[in-house]
């Protein structure tokens, strides 16, 4: 039992560790506010994280999610300001869009066999693309739904707002443990990381659930990219490169193996959390260059690679004796 | 016993069809199962087993044929399909999901919900019970990985049962398992079977098919030798079914040769690893031939990877010159001039894309290391010394190896470990689908390196081809050297009837 949730618990032990460590050092670290700007900072980060989840666990990988975020950004300054759509249709019109997009990408994974690395790599090229078609400016939004929805908060005692991006991140988070732990989708998420020819020969629909799975994952940088516009006001063509990396290494640091098969959501939260610890320590510490946040994921990226590989030889080697 | 053929007929295949490019995997194989039957499905390598079971499972399409399901004609689409017709499948490599909990992988993609959520706790609930029908007590929520081969086979076979299987084959299921644990498996058969279960049992153990068949059919090279109930077949009789020889008469050309004396080259005393080969005492002198025979399965291939390092013996010593030696690793082998051509030679023998010459150099490369490296002028000299000496029919040295015949590849191999001037050489299915013609030269060749002094151990499948030339032949059953053969015993008969005899 506690080994089957070891990596997540160390990832919690991290962040625990992490927190009082800043906290020693900083005592506002407890204040509701800077916990608040926590999860709304990170509010885009941890949306597409949790479709970045799914798609690890399955054994694949999606490189085009930060041009995904970006281009929802463009698309939707372009709409709302250029052309006046109403915001909430131009939500929803660009997340069907990009559901397409991504079945679009389970679909060529699936039918001609191409490694996901490369589907998503060409995602990531065309959608970048596609931002510069738009426009090569930084558009910024002024429609007054944006003020509007930006301003709801839940006050906090202490100060701090539970912002609305940061609701939606955690609703986020809520809806992708459900699914993933408790529907016949999420079983055969893991059972294709697992294995994939033994979950075909069990009769798990393995086209459907890799469609899905990118769909999933296209929809949540969409509205990650939906929650960023909030958080900047604005659509760039640049904003969000190289997002998809520390994604990446938010859910391997949350204790899921990128091969495949192990992890689990809330533990991809946790890895987000640390990331953003890590960032706002830096911003408290203020003579560091933002940089060494870079420096710091990657030492513990590396440290959890390590980690993850002893864990599973000490399992393989446990049950041969 | 039950008179078994009162039952209805469960499965029946007629005129099955099979073909590959350049070979007939199936060539019109009938084959019956009944209800409440345990049908042993035998054959050597390249028989047809597998072919039949992934015709039948929809992993693969039939070129001609009828399958019939309880009267019915079915053709299945793919394994899902061949299941939801009653059609169950477990594979020696236990085909489940290693991350999942045992609870998932019996019920995945029929987990108990209610409003679109899966019911863990009725998942599991269900799973203890339907375990417990087998006589498993484990916790189902646990990764299936927790678990040993056996337990997790037991879930496999628990999975395709409760999925309505009404025909459930297995594929080598024992092959991993210890006395023990087959003892389960068996009595979880019989336990199917008396619930009216048609069961097609796959496996190479002999004293298995008489433990637990009611009826065997045989195949060999794709084709249908026989299929009867196992009451009334002596070992001798299925064994020759199996090889497909009769009992001859006729005595064997053999050639005499002067029987080998002196000190042995090589030796082995107790040398044996658990799960893997029983120890065994093995010496070969120089100039000695010493064959390997046995069924697939008993253990040929396994003495060979211990004997050149490939496993590492956890009992016995090895000796060489009398002397004992370290032999944990090939590159041991290597350095105490030990040489192995291995039985597949696509996958572990052959770099297809390189040129003959250098495959030829390969291990002599290997042998001096990486920063020697062999000038090329030399490694020309050699590649078309062996070229000549063992008449590789190459165009050139360039070419690659892949667009080789089998032929010429297997002679290639053997230069490349001739070329590190080996004194002990082990071959493992030397003659193994090459054409007649290379055939007869890679004997003659085997003949004239004993000869020059070599050892040799091999291996093959062909009792004919290993009586002729052996001077010692090794009879080897479930994983045991279980008689020595020499002078005179050494008959492909003789060889037959050991391996046929009871333990």
């Amino acid at each position: 039992m506690i080994r089957r949730h070891l990596p997540v618990l160390i990832t919690l032990a991290v962040f625990i560790v992490g927190y009082l460590i800043c906290l020693a050092q900083f005592p506002s670290f407890a204040s509701t506010r800077v916990v608040g700007n926590l999860l709304t900072d990170n509010a885009f980060l941890g949306i597409v994280a949790v479709g970045m989840t799914f798609v690890i666990l399955s054994g694949g990988i999606d490189l085009s999610v930060g041009s995904v975020i970006a281009f929802t950004g463009v698309f939707l300054a372009v709409a709302i300001e250029r052309y006046g759509v109403n915001p909430y249709l131009a939500f929803v019109f660009i997340l069907g869009l990009a559901a397409l997009f991504g079945a679009g990408m389970g679909f060529l994974i699936h039918a001609f066999q191409i490694p996901a690395f490369i589907v998503t790599l060409a995602g990531m090229f065309l959608a970048r693309g596609l931002c510069f078609v738009l426009t090569t400016d930084s558009i910024p939004i002024n429609a007054p739904a944006y003020g509007q929805i930006a301003d709801i908060a839940f006050a906090l005692p202490g100060g701090g707002r539970l912002t609305f991006i940061a609701i939606v991140m955690l609703m986020t988070f809520a809806a992708g443990i459900v699914l993933a732990h408790f529907t016949r989708f999420g079983a055969n998420v893991y059972a294709l990381g697992g294995n994939r020819t033994s979950a075909e020969l069990m009769g798990v629909p393995v086209g459907k659930t890799t469609i899905r799975i990118y769909m999933l994952s296209s929809l949540l940088a969409a509205l990650a990219g939906i929650v960023f516009s909030f958080y900047t006001s604005a659509g760039y063509s640049l904003a969000a490169t190289g997002v998809e990396l520390d994604t990446i290494a938010a859910v391997v640091i949350g204790g899921t193996l990128l091969t495949g098969g192990y992890g689990t959501i809330i533990g991809t939260l946790v890895g987000v959390l640390i990331q953003g610890l890590i960032q706002t320590y830096i911003t408290f510490e203020g003579t560091l260059s933002s940089w060494w946040t870079k420096i710091a994921i990657g030492a513990l990226l590396f440290a959890f690679i390590v980690l993850q590989r002893g864990l599973s030889a000490a399992s393989v080697r446990s049950r041969s004796t | 016993m039950q008179p078994v053929t009162e039952q209805p007929q469960l499965l029946e295949i007629r005129g099955l069809t099979k073909g590959f490019p350049g070979v007939q995997a199936l060539d019109h194989v009938d084959f019956t199962l009944h209800a409440g039957e345990i049908h042993g499905l035998l054959g050597e390598n390249g028989a047809g087993k597998s072919t039949l079971i992934k015709v039948l499972t929809g992993v693969l399409r039939r070129d001609a044929g009828i399958i019939r399901l309880e009267g019915h004609e079915v053709t299945a689409r793919d394994t899902a399909d061949a299941l939801s017709l009653g059609i169950g499948t477990v594979y020696q490599e236990v085909n489940l999901l290693p991350n999942l909990s045992a609870a998932e992988n019996l019920f995945i993609g029929r987990q108990p919900h209610r409003f679109g959520l899966v019911r863990t706790g009725e998942m599991r609930r269900r799973a203890v019970e339907l375990l417990s029908g087998y006589g498993l007590d484990i916790d189902v929520a646990n990764p299936l990985s927790s678990y040993s081969v056996a337990i997790q086979q037991i879930v496999a076979i628990a999975r395709a049962v409760d999925l309505s299987a009404k025909v459930l084959i297995l594929d080598e299921p024992t092959a991993s398992l210890d006395a023990q644990e087959v003892e389960t498996l068996f009595e979880i058969l019989r336990r199917l079977k008396s619930r009216g279960i048609g069961i097609v049992f796959v496996t190479h153990f002999l004293d298995q098919v008489y433990a637990v068949c009611d009826r065997i059919t045989v195949l060999r090279n794709g084709r249908l030798v026989g299929s009867r109930p196992i009451a009334e077949l002596p070992r001798i009789e299925l064994v020759s079914m199996m090889l497909g020889r009769e009992l001859a008469a006729e005595a064997l050309h053999r050639n005499q040769r002067p029987a080998v004396v002196g000190e042995p080259l090589v030796a082995f005393r107790n040398y044996g690893k658990s799960r893997l080969i029983e120890p065994f005492d093995l010496a070969l002198r120089p100039g000695e031939v010493v064959g390997l025979a046995g069924l697939l399965g008993s253990g040929r291939t396994e003495t060979a990877k211990l004997v050149f390092g490939i496993e590492r013996a956890d009992s016995g010593q090895a000796f060489v010159d009398g002397k004992p030696v370290r032999l944990a690793t090939p590159r041991d082998a290597a350095r105490l001039r030990f040489g192995f051509t291995p039985e597949d030679r696509k996958t572990e023998g052959i770099v297809a894309e390189l040129s003959v010459r250098e495959n030829i150099v390969l291990a002599l490369q290997a042998q001096r290391g990486w920063l020697h490296k062999i000038p090329r002028a030399k490694q020309d000299e050699i590649a078309s010394r062996f070229i000549k000496l063992l008449d590789i029919r190459t165009p050139d040295a360039e070419k690659p190896i892949g667009l080789l015949s089998g032929g010429n590849q297997q002679k290639a191999l053997l230069a490349r470990w001739l070329a590190t001037e080996p004194r002990f050489l082990i071959l493992d299915e030397p003659t193994r689908g090459i054409d007649v013609g290379a055939h007869a030269e890679i004997i003659r060749l085997i003949e004239r390196l004993c000869e020059e002094g070599l050892a040799l151990l091999v291996i093959s499948s062909e009792l004919e081809e290993i009586a002729s030339y052996s001077d010692r032949v090794v009879v080897l059953r479930d994983r045991r050297h279980v008689r020595e053969l020499s002078g005179d015993e050494v008959s492909a008969d003789t060889i037959m009837t050991t391996i046929a005899s009871h333990s």
